[in-house]
């Protein structure tokens, strides 16, 4: 039981980044536009996230009051760095996996660079610790706390209120019908007045949005704080969108995506715990592979009949009509 | 009357051409490209750090001149996992797992290099081919994923770049004769297997550029003078059209993969198997569970190059060189980072220039028809005069 304990608290705060960002890269593929930047962007929110919790993990501010301050800031830098993403592909009607992949190639080398030149290291490290023993009142809910509400961070409760919002926003609102209207048939969705462009522009702000969170929770929960520009998150924003093709374009198959590959992850960096597992005596690299493994599978047995966005990649042009 | 319509029919053909041809456009775009790249690094420069800036540019400009040799010399990965970048992409398949390639190649040769008891002559041979092979393995599981499962070979690949670079990381650190655990390192490769050097003075470069720029002339005449390079291109135009044409996609998809893997892998191999300055010695790999970062260099070479096999050698020699530049760069305060930066934005640019520089063309057919109202009649010829004039 303690390993199942031990196993869920650490695939939680695993899972919600891989959620987050892959809610976003749902957004903008539904709009129409293939976000493989969602590396470079959760890179990015995670590391202005981690410089603003540099600069003021002096003060007299509580930890997850920073953590929250520390989220919006890197939602501000993820739509961004979005943004060169949609003017790109959406006003310069560029090839949308060229441009996601020298995004993705900016930022490492531009965070090298600055760390180097101000930190004299790879990366920003903080010294503030995010996590939380055990949560007021839900924490002593028997089982259920122990899982979900003990030795954990608060991300989790706030990913799990973004899956909620998106999910509303997405099959709720007239905006997200207007959104998946122009991944589907651009042209009938301009034919009956949708400005296909700003559509195209809010589902990348809004990966972008998401990206940059997810970027930070990654830092917060999985890296302690910290952003190194070598490791930066880990190939995170390619397995979001593996997870993404996984959960076919729809948030909470998603959700369960996203569990399934931290679960896998998880498993992977913490066999030495795992008496079962270590016994086995199988390296360790092999589990790392798993993750990446287990995406190929799976994208072997779903793309045959793949939900993907009818109108994904293609640069609208209003004069094709 | 019929003669003149049929000139003037040509005659617009021809402006077209000038402006949308794919060598005026191609040119001009990777320099306005470049142009773009380099204006942003030395903003990036005077805002890190304004007292050098203007020496840190001229560096990363002129450096590499000073050092040919080495620009050569590390034009070679890049050369060949550019080509394996462009060779698919003419085919319309984005081998982002260059770099997968790439590692894989350089284990098989590093592998032949060391386990492998050959005689002189033959050893460095075979562990290259050994590193071709190695390649093509890796190029061939996205091509098959994407031919028979219908798999995006964009997420293939990048899969595949982690899974092959746990494989060979794993695969070194097991193997004692291969790496030093002390310097976490891989050991020299043995003489024998080394590429023989060019003996240029101070320098690293080897055969290994000869046989890269061979690859790059011959990877032109495939694409440009056999079936398979027509199919490929063909295919690269419209799949539906080719497959309705009666061109065998799914084969071509595997192939063109596997020549990709290969090339990418070659540039493995000649990276490692070079002998560098200190006699006796060679490239080692340090595996430290990093994608190497010259397969995604190569994504820059190749739509630097515009996937054009010639292109490619030119613009491998650019990066190059601008990066030898930006490791001079250091000597001012300046991270070698930069030239990664600058390459970001180039690729960032690159994407786009095409358009922007289609603007820049309308202009000038705008120009150029304007001219045309004035002298109605132009001979066939003239198109050439025009073409100057346009450039």
């Amino acid at each position: 039981m303690d390993t199942i304990y031990y196993l869920i608290q650490n695939m939680l705060p695993v899972a919600i980044p891989l959620l987050l960002v892959a809610l976003g890269g749902m957004f903008s593929e539904r709009s129409g536009v293939i976000n493989i930047a969602l590396e470079g962007i959760m890179l990015f929110g995670a590391f202005f996230g981690a410089l603003f919790v540099y600069l003021v993990q002096d003060s007299s501010m509580g930890p997850q009051t920073i953590l929250l301050l520390g989220m919006i800031v890197a939602a501000v830098s993820g739509i961004i760095y979005s943004l060169m993403l949609s003017f790109a592909a959406v006003t310069m009607k560029a090839d949308q996996t060229i441009t996601g992949t020298s995004l993705n190639m900016l930022i490492p080398a531009a965070i090298l660079l600055f760390s180097k030149m101000y930190f004299n290291s790879d990366g920003i490290t903080t010294s503030k610790s995010f996590y939380i023993r055990k949560m007021p009142v839900l924490g002593d809910i028997p089982i259920i706390g122990e899982m979900f509400f003990q030795k954990t961070y608060l991300t989790v409760l706030i990913g799990l209120l973004f899956l909620v919002a998106a999910v509303i926003i997405f099959y709720k609102t007239k905006f997200g019908l207007r959104l998946r209207a122009c991944g589907e048939h651009p042209q009938a969705a301009d034919s009956v007045g949708i400005n296909v462009y700003v559509m195209r522009y809010a589902g990348v702000s809004l990966s972008g949005l998401l990206g940059g969170i997810g970027g930070f929770f990654y830092a917060v929960g999985v890296m302690d704080g910290n952003v190194n520009g070598h490791t930066g998150v880990a190939g995170f924003g390619f397995l979001a969108l593996a997870v993404m093709i996984f959960g076919q374009w729809k948030p909470i198959r998603i959700l369960f995506a996203a569990l399934f590959f931290a679960f896998l992850r998880t498993l992977a960096y913490s066999v030495s715990l795992i008496p079962f597992l270590d016994n086995l005596g199988i390296d360790q690299t092999y589990y790392k592979m798993l993750p990446y493994v287990a995406t190929m599978v799976v994208l072997a047995f779903t793309s045959k009949k793949s939900r993907a966005p009818k109108a994904e990649g293609i640069p609208y042009d209003k004069s094709q009509r | 009357m019929q003669d003149k319509k049929r000139v003037s029919q040509k005659n617009k053909y021809s402006i077209k051409n000038i402006t949308k041809g794919s060598g005026f456009s191609a040119f001009s775009s990777a320099l306005l490209a470049i142009a773009l790249g380099l204006i942003f690094g030395f903003v990036i420069m005077l805002f890190a750090n304004p007292g050098s800036a203007f020496k840190g540019f001229n560096y990363i400009l002129t450096g590499g001149l000073s050092r040919f040799g080495n620009v050569l010399y590390f034009a070679t990965p890049i050369l060949m996992t550019g080509l394996a970048v462009g060779f698919a992409f003419r085919m319309g398949l984005f081998n982002i797992g260059a770099s997968g390639q790439y590692t894989m190649g350089m284990f098989f040769a590093l592998y032949v290099g060391f386990m492998w008891d050959l005689p002189t002559g033959i050893h460095w041979i075979v562990a290259i081919l050994a590193g071709m092979l190695g390649g093509m393995i890796w190029g061939f599981i996205p091509g098959i994923f994407k031919a028979l499962l219908n798999v995006n070979e964009v997420i293939t690949s990048i899969m595949f770049n982690y899974i092959g670079m746990y494989f060979v990381d794993m695969w070194i650190r097991s193997n004692s004769t291969m790496y030093i655990s002390t310097m976490s390192r891989t050991n020299y490769v043995p003489l024998s297997a080394q590429i023989p050097s060019l003996g240029v003075e101070g320098s690293n470069v080897n055969f290994g550029i000869i046989f890269a720029v061979i690859l790059g002339i011959v990877l032109y005449i495939v694409l440009e003078k056999t079936t398979f390079g027509y199919e490929l291109k063909a295919t690269g135009f419209n799949k539906h059209a080719a497959d309705y044409a009666g061109m065998k996609g799914k084969r071509n998809i595997v192939l063109t993969m596997i020549i990709a893997g290969g090339l990418a892998g070659l540039g493995g191999a000649f990276l490692i198997l070079s002998p560098s300055g200190i006699a006796g010695s060679s490239m080692t790999y340090e595996p430290v569970n990093i994608i190497a970062a010259n397969g995604f260099n190569g994504i820059a070479v190749a739509l630097l190059g515009n996937s054009h096999p010639i292109g490619i050698i030119f613009s491998s020699f650019f990066i190059s060189h601008i990066q030898r530049g930006g490791s001079l760069a250091n000597l001012v305060g300046y991270k070698p980072e930069i030239i990664d930066v600058v390459i970001a934005v180039i690729i960032y640019f690159s994407a786009f220039a095409m358009i922007m520089n289609a603007a820049l063309g309308r202009f000038i057919r705008k120009y150029i028809t304007h001219k045309e109202v004035e002298v109605p009649v132009i001979e066939p010829d003239a198109s050439e005069e025009i073409k100057k004039e346009a450039e």
